[in-house]
């Protein structure tokens, strides 16, 4: 479309060329490990932060003098907005340079497949088979509760609901959305105590808590996709004689499962790497608690804490979990992208 | 697949000494289990007739120790499971009072009210409270332009580091007590734990009695001075100390890694910590005033001017109850504290890639057992 | 067991129609009553959620003062005089992290939505949404093992630079003063809150930027504006309620974030804005999970009533947010 390059304003003022921030990008670049000699020697991180500032400026200046004023502040924009993209990969890039390059030292098959019994000091063996499972079973507690929950209200939201009672839902579910996660745990921790008592510690409570930051997720996404079937299709359905019920599971569902699937998946995703409601509420433990309802359990993002928190040998153990951790959640995403994808109905879009 | 197999092979072996051990015993088991008292400070606790599970939690700085103690004494005893929790001693000590623990760690002896209670909980019985992880705290510090192996400092020094008094490296208090090393210099960097810890509470509590007129605070589990460098558990503490130079700080000594450690001065000389001259300081200190034959606990002479003797410790106390409800629990509980006493219980702890603590000494040992002996089952 | 019947036909029969009667009544009536009776569980969590909270917390806003002595955590404060600089604390580290996201983020907003190829653009999107992904434990150990070192010197130079020196001696402390190594700050904090809430702002306002009605963007160029200009005029005015919103939601996530700060900050408890001193100030959550696990007795109780706090906090901004979307929907006239 047009708006990607703009129409080419009538020339009353001469235009730099267009292959010209090339040269001064690498002139700024050259100008920029020039002055780190200067001082205490050239640095990747350096180079890219000088020369960024020095592109600007030069950039900036130059237009100014061979454009005017407005192309200038043009350029300016374009350059800020750029280098606000790039400067947001730097964390991603090096966050998963760094977890790729300390988790492989002791990511392998018998980490995932060991877990930590007889495990001490500064042994270097061992694994998060227990964390793995663990996970499972909490996210797992919490996908139970958190997904018939979710899509029941969205399902009542959009085909059901009106007035105040709706309307209220909408925003506290919005609202709930932003829930602290360490009051999430706070919460299941309170309700365990007060109705189970203090000795209790299981999966249950580390469900129930990831239950809480789940359901408005899920409600939202659900809610979403519902509101993308067009109404035609419910009102053939009816002309069919099918009652309304019949109609949402057979229709309105059924058109839409390929985002609802994709929003549960996302769903899991964000939950499962959640720590602090975990760290208050389940605990650690060294070996693979079979019992969802009895005892304490390991979990991955504690377990990643905790092998933090003992280092030594253990650091690197948590390096590997953190792997773990983030293959799964970027499994988790595409899969959810690749649903999304190649499963939509054509006439959702 | 290859690590499980040659585990059960393990178990295999083990289970055949089991067999002969048993064969030697005779007629050895029934409801006295002092025993496996007599035997546990021989071989390890490795009685014929203990299986089931016994649970513990408690103070997370005997965390490796335990570790290690559970797998030497699982190899022994293969029926037996046992599990330690790392929950912290104050969650530990309740957990054991309200009966969801047969044992319990804890950094801190219970107080009065802890102890009544503990009567109920225990069938009428005692609480038994030993001394058996003996830590020697060591004061890190990162100076990498210093190439001696320990910079000295007596007691005065370090809480005026640590109270934010002293603040260069080239202070004169510090200076005086090394001739011969090149201090740097560079403001001191004084770091604590964010988290409530036993290992706060042990060095504060050496620094009153040591220099109480210089650390005024008193002996606190979290720290009391605002506006200082800090890392939660041990790890955030070698981490922040790592980060930059000139910072100084406490920790497990097994964790010191390629950090210097202070030298501390006793008496006349300074001590670099050992894991000998650590257990050195349990022998000079006295039994507390309410100590039993059941309650080894120790009231750590801290300030004491003994040669030889490295006063800033740990001691974390192992509970367990003088009279459980089944034997089961009466000979397991028993059996893991008898090997968890023995030489080579404390010897595998001290090794430092396990928890490098300082082993008991053998007139410990023997109190400890005979207050193992009388373990036993009510009714 | 159900081999058999895993062909899709409905286990119910499929409906008859009889005279005089709507079909499936029986299951629309089951079928809405679920529905509706999901949507109002919704409604029952959240209540739970702050009552239970209530209920704990209860006990330490009635003790009397004295009854924190024993707490050590809380250094012999009183409940208020505890809470009030980790409130503080809280909401300085945010504010950081919304004043380094809310301009990237229109910034990358802006990029995928009006400067990035189309075909480039979803893919970019989707990468900035894997930040978002990202466990915040982990961003805890990024932010110790990556983050520290690389600020430390830029930290050190604002500390030490003729112009703040200028101000020390003349004005008297300024917010860059005394900086100490490692980058254990409050500043460190919020950058790492930033990055985190980074990936839900821009999703707000990339979505908002994109509705731009197309019509006055090409207005706007066919009077022979720039793309700048053209954003300045069309892009942004349509927009700014959506930034505000996302801003918002920005903030009650960055109030809550606990692992992270929990890791890379050396907490203290006082109200100031040195930025770059250690052991100055804690949030709320991140004292919570520091504190919890030894805690015991009316400490937890203490704690809990920190997290009641926190959860006021967050639903009022969250509550705030939604108004200005739902504002913002009527005067638009979009969707």
């Amino acid at each position: 479309m047009s708006v990607t390059t703009p129409p080419v304003p009538v020339r009353t003022t001469r235009r730099l060329p267009r292959w010209a921030p090339i040269p001064v990008l690498v002139a700024s670049l050259l100008l920029a490990a020039g002055i780190q000699f200067l001082g205490d020697g050239p640095t990747i991180a350096g180079v890219f932060f000088i020369g960024a500032i020095l592109f600007g400026i030069i950039m900036t200046v130059t237009s100014r003098v061979v454009e005017g004023e407005r192309y200038a502040k043009d350029r300016l924009a374009t350059t800020l907005v750029t280098f606000a993209f790039l400067l947001a990969l730097i964390p991603l890039v090096s966050l998963l340079w760094i977890v790729i390059r300390d988790g492989v030292k002791r990511f392998s098959w018998e980490f995932l497949t060991t877990d930590m019994t007889g495990i001490y000091g500064q042994m270097v063996e061992g694994g998060a088979f227990h964390a793995i499972i663990g996970t499972v079973y909490v996210t797992g507690i919490a996908s139970i509760i958190a997904i018939p929950l979710g899509i029941f209200t969205a399902i009542y939201l959009v085909e059901y609901g009106r007035g105040p009672l709706s309307r209220g839902i909408t925003v506290l579910v919005d609202v709930m959305t932003g829930i602290p996660s360490i009051v999430a745990g706070l919460f299941a921790f309170t309700l365990f105590l007060v109705i189970v008592g203090p000795a209790y510690k299981s999966a249950l409570i580390g469900g129930i808590a990831l239950a809480v930051l789940m359901t408005p997720v899920v409600v939202r996404s659900v809610e979403e996709m519902l509101r993308l079937v067009p109404n035609e299709l419910r009102e053939a359905s009816y002309a069919l004689g099918v009652p309304k019920w019949l109609t949402i599971v057979k229709v309105v569902l059924r058109t839409a499962i390929a985002g609802i699937t994709t929003g549960v998946m996302i769903a899991i995703a964000r939950v499962i790497g959640e720590t602090a409601p975990l760290l208050l509420t389940v605990g650690i433990a060294t070996a693979v608690n079979w019992d969802a309802f009895d005892g304490r359990i390991a979990t991955l993002p504690v377990f990643v804490y905790r092998q933090y928190a003992q280092g030594g040998a253990s650091a690197d153990r948590a390096w590997a979990a953190a792997l773990t951790l983030i293959i799964i959640v970027m499994l988790l995403n595409l899969v959810a992208r690749l649903v999304s994808r190649y499963f939509s109905p054509k006439g959702a879009r | 697949m290859k690590l499980a197999s040659s585990r059960r092979l393990a178990g295999i072996t083990a289970i055949s000494a089991l067999a002969l051990t048993l064969a030697a015993c005779g007629g050895g088991d029934g409801d006295d289990t002092s025993t496996d008292g007599d035997t546990g400070g021989d071989n390890g606790g490795a009685s014929a007739d203990l299986s089931g599970s016994i649970a513990g939690s408690g103070a997370s700085s005997q965390e490796n120790a335990v570790g290690g103690w559970i797998a030497g004494f699982t190899e022994a005893n293969p029926d037996v499971t046992v599990t330690y929790d790392p929950t912290g001693s104050g969650t530990g000590r309740e957990q054991f009072l309200n009966g969801t623990v047969l044992f319990a760690g804890s950094d801190a002896a219970m107080d009065e009210e802890e102890l009544a209670s503990g009567v109920e909980r225990c069938f009428g019985g005692e609480v038994i409270e030993l001394p058996l992880y003996i830590s020697p705290i060591a004061v890190i510090y990162n100076l990498p332009s210093v190439d001696a192996e320990h910079i000295n400092m007596d007691a005065a020094t370090i809480a005026g580091v640590f109270a934010g008094e002293i603040t260069n490296w080239n202070d004169p208090a510090i200076a005086d007590a090394n001739p011969d090393v090149e201090l740097p210099d560079l403001p001191i960097v004084p770091v604590n734990r964010s988290d409530e810890s036993g290992t706060t509470e042990n060095f504060t509590e050496y620094l009153t009695a040591a220099a109480g007129d210089v650390w005024t605070h008193g002996p606190v589990e979290t720290w009391p001075i605002s506006g200082t460098q800090s890392g939660a558990q041990t790890s955030g503490m070698i981490d922040v100390v790592s980060g930059a130079e000139g910072t100084i700080g406490y920790a497990d000594a097994s964790r010191a890694g390629d950090l210097g450690t202070v030298a501390v001065g006793v008496g006349e000389e300074f001590v670099p910590f050992s894991p000998e001259a650590a257990a050195k300081i349990i022998d000079v200190s006295p039994a507390t005033a309410d100590a039993t034959d059941l309650r080894l606990t120790i009231d750590l002479a801290r300030d004491t001017t003994e040669a030889g003797t490295y006063p800033i410790v740990l001691v974390s106390y192992s509970i367990a109850c003088s009279v459980y409800d089944n034997e089961a629990d009466a000979a397991n509980v028993a059996g893991y504290l008898n090997y968890v006493a023995s030489p080579e219980g404390q010897d595998r702890a001290a090794q430092p890639d396990v928890a490098g603590s300082a082993p008991i000494s053998d007139d410990l040992r023997e109190r400890v057992i005979a207050a193992l002996d009388q373990i036993t089952v009510a009714g | 067991m159900a081999v058999t019947d895993s062909p899709p036909s409905e286990p119910e029969a499929p409906p008859k129609v009889r005279a005089g009667r709507a079909p499936g009544r029986l299951g629309n009536r089951v079928f809405q009553g679920i529905s509706t009776a999901s949507g109002i569980f919704i409604l029952v969590i959240l209540a739970a959620v702050a009552i239970f909270l209530l209920v704990r917390a209860w006990p330490a806003v009635t003790a009397a003062p004295s009854a924190f002595e024993d707490v050590g955590f809380m250094l012999g404060r009183d409940l208020w005089s505890w809470v009030w600089p980790l409130l503080f604390g809280t909401a300085i580290s945010s504010v950081i992290a919304l004043v380094v996201a809310v301009p990237l983020s229109i910034g990358i907003g802006l990029f995928i939505s009006h400067y990035a190829p189309r075909r480039l653009a979803q893919g970019l999107g989707y990468l900035i949404d894997l930040l978002a992904a990202i466990p915040s434990v982990i961003f805890g150990l990024w932010g110790i093992q990556w983050l520290q070192p690389l600020v430390s010197p830029l930290f050190t130079w604002l500390s030490t630079n003729p112009a703040t020196a200028w101000l020390e001696e003349n004005v008297g402390p300024t917010i860059f003063s005394g900086y100490q190594a490692p980058a254990r700050n409050i500043l460190t904090a919020g950058l790492v809150l930033a990055i985190m809430v980074l990936p839900i702002i821009t999703a707000t306002v990339r979505e908002v930027f994109l509705q731009t009605p197309r019509l006055h963007e090409e207005a706007s160029l066919a009077l022979g504006a720039t793309r700048w200009e053209m954003i300045r005029q069309a892009v942004l005015p349509f927009g700014r309620s959506g930034v505000i919103s996302a801003t918002m939601l920005g903030l009650g996530r960055a109030l809550g974030e606990t692992m992270a700060v929990l890791m890379v900050l050396s907490p203290g408890y006082l109200i100031n804005f040195f930025l770059l001193q250690p052991g100055q100030h804690q949030s709320i959550a991140a004292n919570i999970a520091s504190h919890f696990p030894e805690a015991s007795g009316i400490g937890v109780d203490a704690l809990i009533a920190s997290g009641l706090i926190l959860f006021v906090m967050t639903f009022g901004v969250n509550l705030v947010a939604r108004w200005i979307i739902a504002r913002r929907a009527e005067f638009s006239g979009a969707n």
